[in-house]
């Protein structure tokens, strides 16, 4: 069979990776290159500036303020997410307690488990708009329309600086709950029911369960998780763009690199700059995404 | 977004649609893909159509010469393309083939042909999604429109073409000197209400600072909020108040400082005083919410009769046709003189020419593109389009003898009320990073407790910032 073995495999390979060339490694490439030349998105002749965009990334305090979101997004969207889907998850899935011997979810699982998932299968710019209804700022949003029944003054949402990025960070937080929630649940099905039995027999409570059985065997799942919602907190472009005040305001309160890049690009043709900016989101998700693997490296356990 | 406040096709558009769009886009793969278009394309010049020029044909159109028009599809529809300009030409080219083509995205849709030097002849360039003009000016992809304007006019052989436009409407498109840009619609600029409600209630327009404040302090005691603007995509109308009210204080050179990056421009006593009255103003008569509302949110809540003045363009009354109830009648006034030693009466205005209409220099056909201008500048091209948009030209008289709806009624007196004394600035479209820093600095002036030093500071800050940066071609008027 050895025959005739590379053919085989280059025949399968060709394709794919001719499309992943053009479309994505060339790109990429591409966006390296712009970013040492002062393209404006007009003329089919760059000029190259060398590393002069970057230098001015250093002093451009809007970037830097980006970055201080995306570090705000790294800590709370995943820290809330994982905690919010954890607890749903379990109780889910182990909450209800023993039956016959099997781990039950908490009365009406199944139709919890469906809701959840919702915000899921809505676009972001759906999810956006949905909640510019909700975060409006006068009586006639829905968030604000309860606060007034009880005769609270209007809460600014997206208006007051403050509380701008929180807001968001509740958006991001309540679409990817939903999808987190299933993740675990496949995690916890997957611990053999043995081991809650035993745990059981040793009169483990729900909360020595949790933190003594599920979290340790949902290590791999948990890891899965921080990546890719890390990776999440370096976009959220979508939801800023859509929700915010002055796309990303105010005043820069909820702008995150990707409407920087935006704007350089689309809104002051300053394409060269704003791949730099690309550049640089392109290195910060990669550390973070080896980091976090490193870092986050333990023994599995072995079932 | 689009920075030209007198463009009434934008502000429609600017709906969710817009923004749906745009946050399609991945932010990551964008940085890379945005410029999967630069490869290709160079600077060899592509053959031009030209034909003899003759008393008939004073641009030298080859008749037989195909020409390619793109008009943004907006507020102000194509009809008028269709219906009154293309016909017009062909009229006088039965030979030539007019190539017609609409978008709602110029920039998505005609980038790329810029950049492989493969461009339509004729752009309207508008919308959120308007591509950079000075941008395009410093490609040496726009054609220099001297010849057009020098041109005799199409309805009258012995008047040039620039004679038959409102004073300021070449300046308006002209970069570095030259004129590269038609701006075609002609918008004032005022502080809009409902002349029924302040009928009803006795309150008079009012033209001094402490008149306003008084009507303001009636207009609060009513329950109505006496002044708004929408914060969340709108505070260009509410910093083009502010300056305009600087510009009456100290003239007009305050804003040609502005434009010109003049150290200072910013700092200076008229823009600090107009800041700061109007910063009193916004916080005493405003209301907070507002700022995170749209602005046809806002101008919702002002027909329904919760917001007595309203900062914006004469396109207001049209954008609002489908909202205004029958009993609402809009009208407009000036900005109230803030100080009793204001340079300017207080009947001058801001006025501009503005919807960009351009030829490309690298084309198959500029010649037909200029030609296809001065059909657009002609009598009866000014008239259809008045009547198809109910949007004034800066064709002069052309609507001598029509019928106008009561709010540009009102917006027309008040512009001969103006005489002469009107201006406009054009750093916004120039440098649309100063227009982005004005707004949220607007915004912090007017809601977030703001002070006039502090806002002059931080826009002296960005137009330093500009002034420095080598990438951006700076631009003197």
């Amino acid at each position: 069979m050895r025959h005739g073995r590379y053919p085989f495999i280059i025949g399968f390979l060709a394709i794919p990776v001719a499309i992943y060339v053009t479309f994505v490694i060339g790109p990429y490439a591409q966006a390296f290159y712009l970013a040492t030349t002062n393209w404006r998105g007009v003329s089919a002749n760059p000029k190259f500036i060398g590393l002069e965009n970057f230098e001015r990334l250093l002093s451009d305090d809007i970037f830097w303020k980006a970055i201080r979101h995306h570090g705000l997004l790294l800590l709370a969207m995943p820290l809330l997410t994982i905690a919010i889907a954890l607890f749903f998850a379990f109780m889910l899935n182990v909450g209800g307690g023993s039956r016959g011997g099997v781990m039950t979810g908490v009365w009406g699982s199944k139709f919890y488990r469906v809701v959840f998932f919702f915000p899921q299968i809505l676009a972001v710019v759906i999810v956006g708009v949905i909640f510019s209804r909700v975060y409006a700022p006068d009586d006639s949003g829905l968030l604000n329309g309860a606060l007034g029944l009880f005769g609270i003054d209007p809460v600014l949402f997206m208006a007051n600086p403050n509380i701008a990025l929180w807001s968001i960070i509740g958006v991001l937080v309540w679409q990817a709950v939903g999808f987190y929630v299933v993740l675990f649940s496949a995690g916890m099905a997957s611990v053999p029911k043995d081991i809650y039995e035993a745990a059981t027999i040793d009169g483990a409570g729900r909360a020595a369960m949790f933190f003594r059985v599920t979290l340790p065997l949902l290590w791999d799942t948990l890891q899965v998780a921080w990546v890719y919602l890390g990776i999440a907190a370096f976009d959220a472009f979508a939801i800023v763009q859509v929700l915010s005040v002055d796309q990303g305001g105010p005043d820069g309160a909820t702008t995150v690199l990707g409407m920087e890049i935006y704007r350089n690009a689309f809104s002051y043709s300053q394409f060269g700059y704003a791949s730099a900016m690309g550049v640089a989101l392109f290195f910060l998700t990669i550390t973070f995404a080896a980091l976090t693997l490193r870092v986050s490296r333990r023994d599995t356990i072995e079932l | 977004m689009s920075v030209t406040p007198e463009n009434p096709a934008e502000l429609s558009r600017r709906t969710v649609l817009r923004r749906a769009a745009a946050a399609g886009l991945l932010a990551t793969p964008a940085a890379g893909l945005l410029s999967a278009c630069v490869a290709g394309g160079d600077d060899e010049p592509t053959e031009q159509a030209a034909g003899e020029k003759s008393a008939d044909n004073p641009l030298g159109v080859k008749e037989d010469a195909p020409l390619e028009v793109v008009i943004f599809n907006g507020g102000l529809g194509t009809k008028y393309a269709t219906d009154v300009h293309i016909p017009s030409y062909k009229k006088k080219f039965p030979k030539a083939e007019v190539k017609f083509s609409q978008t709602e995205e110029v920039a998505t849709v005609l980038q790329p042909r810029f950049t492989s030097n493969t461009p339509p002849d004729m752009v309207n360039n508008a919308g959120s999604k308007l591509m950079d003009q000075g941008a395009l000016v410093q490609a040496g992809q726009v054609q220099d429109l001297t010849e057009l304007f020098d041109a005799p006019s199409l309805h009258d052989p012995n008047t040039k073409v620039k004679d038959t436009l409102i004073p300021g409407t070449v300046e308006q498109g002209t970069f570095n000197g030259k004129p590269y840009v038609l701006n075609y619609a002609f918008t004032v600029f005022g502080l809009w209400y409902d002349a029924a409600l302040f009928e009803k209630n006795g309150w008079t327009a009012p033209k001094t600072w402490a008149e306003f404040t008084a009507l303001c302090d009636k207009i609060k005691a009513a329950g109505i909020t006496p002044y708004s603007y929408a914060g969340a995509n709108a505070s260009y109308y509410q910093y083009l108040v502010i300056l305009t009210s600087a510009a009456k204080i100290g003239g007009p050179d305050v804003l040609k400082n502005i434009d010109n990056l003049e150290d200072g421009a910013w700092q200076a006593e008229p823009v600090k005083q107009a800041a700061a009255a109007w910063a009193e103003i916004g916080a005493k008569y405003g209301n907070k919410a507002h700022l995170g509302l749209k602005h046809t949110e806002v101008q919702l809540q002002q027909n329904q009769g919760k917001v007595a003045f309203y900062p914006s363009g004469s396109w207001l009354e049209n954008e609002q046709a489908k909202d205004t109830p029958p009993g609402f009648k809009y009208a407009v006034m000036p900005t109230p003189s803030v100080t009793a030693a204001d340079k300017l009466p207080q009947t001058a205005i801001y006025a501009a020419a503005g919807e960009m209409y351009f030829v490309a220099s690298k084309g198959k056909n500029p010649r037909g593109g200029m030609e296809y201008l001065r059909h657009m500048l002609s009598k009866d091209g000014a008239r259809g389009f008045t009547e198809l948009t109910k949007v004034l030209t800066v064709v002069k008289g052309a609507v001598d003898g029509m019928e106008i709806s009561p709010g540009l009624t009102s917006g027309n007196q008040m512009l001969s009320a103006a005489g002469s004394d009107y201006f406009a600035y054009r750093f916004d479209t120039w440098y649309k990073k100063l227009d982005d820093e004005c707004r949220a600095a607007t915004n912090e002036l007017m809601f977030n407790g703001g002070t006039a030093d502090k806002f002059c500071e931080r826009m002296q800050k960005a137009a330093d910032a500009v002034k420095k940066d080598s990438s951006i071609e700076k631009f003197k008027r």
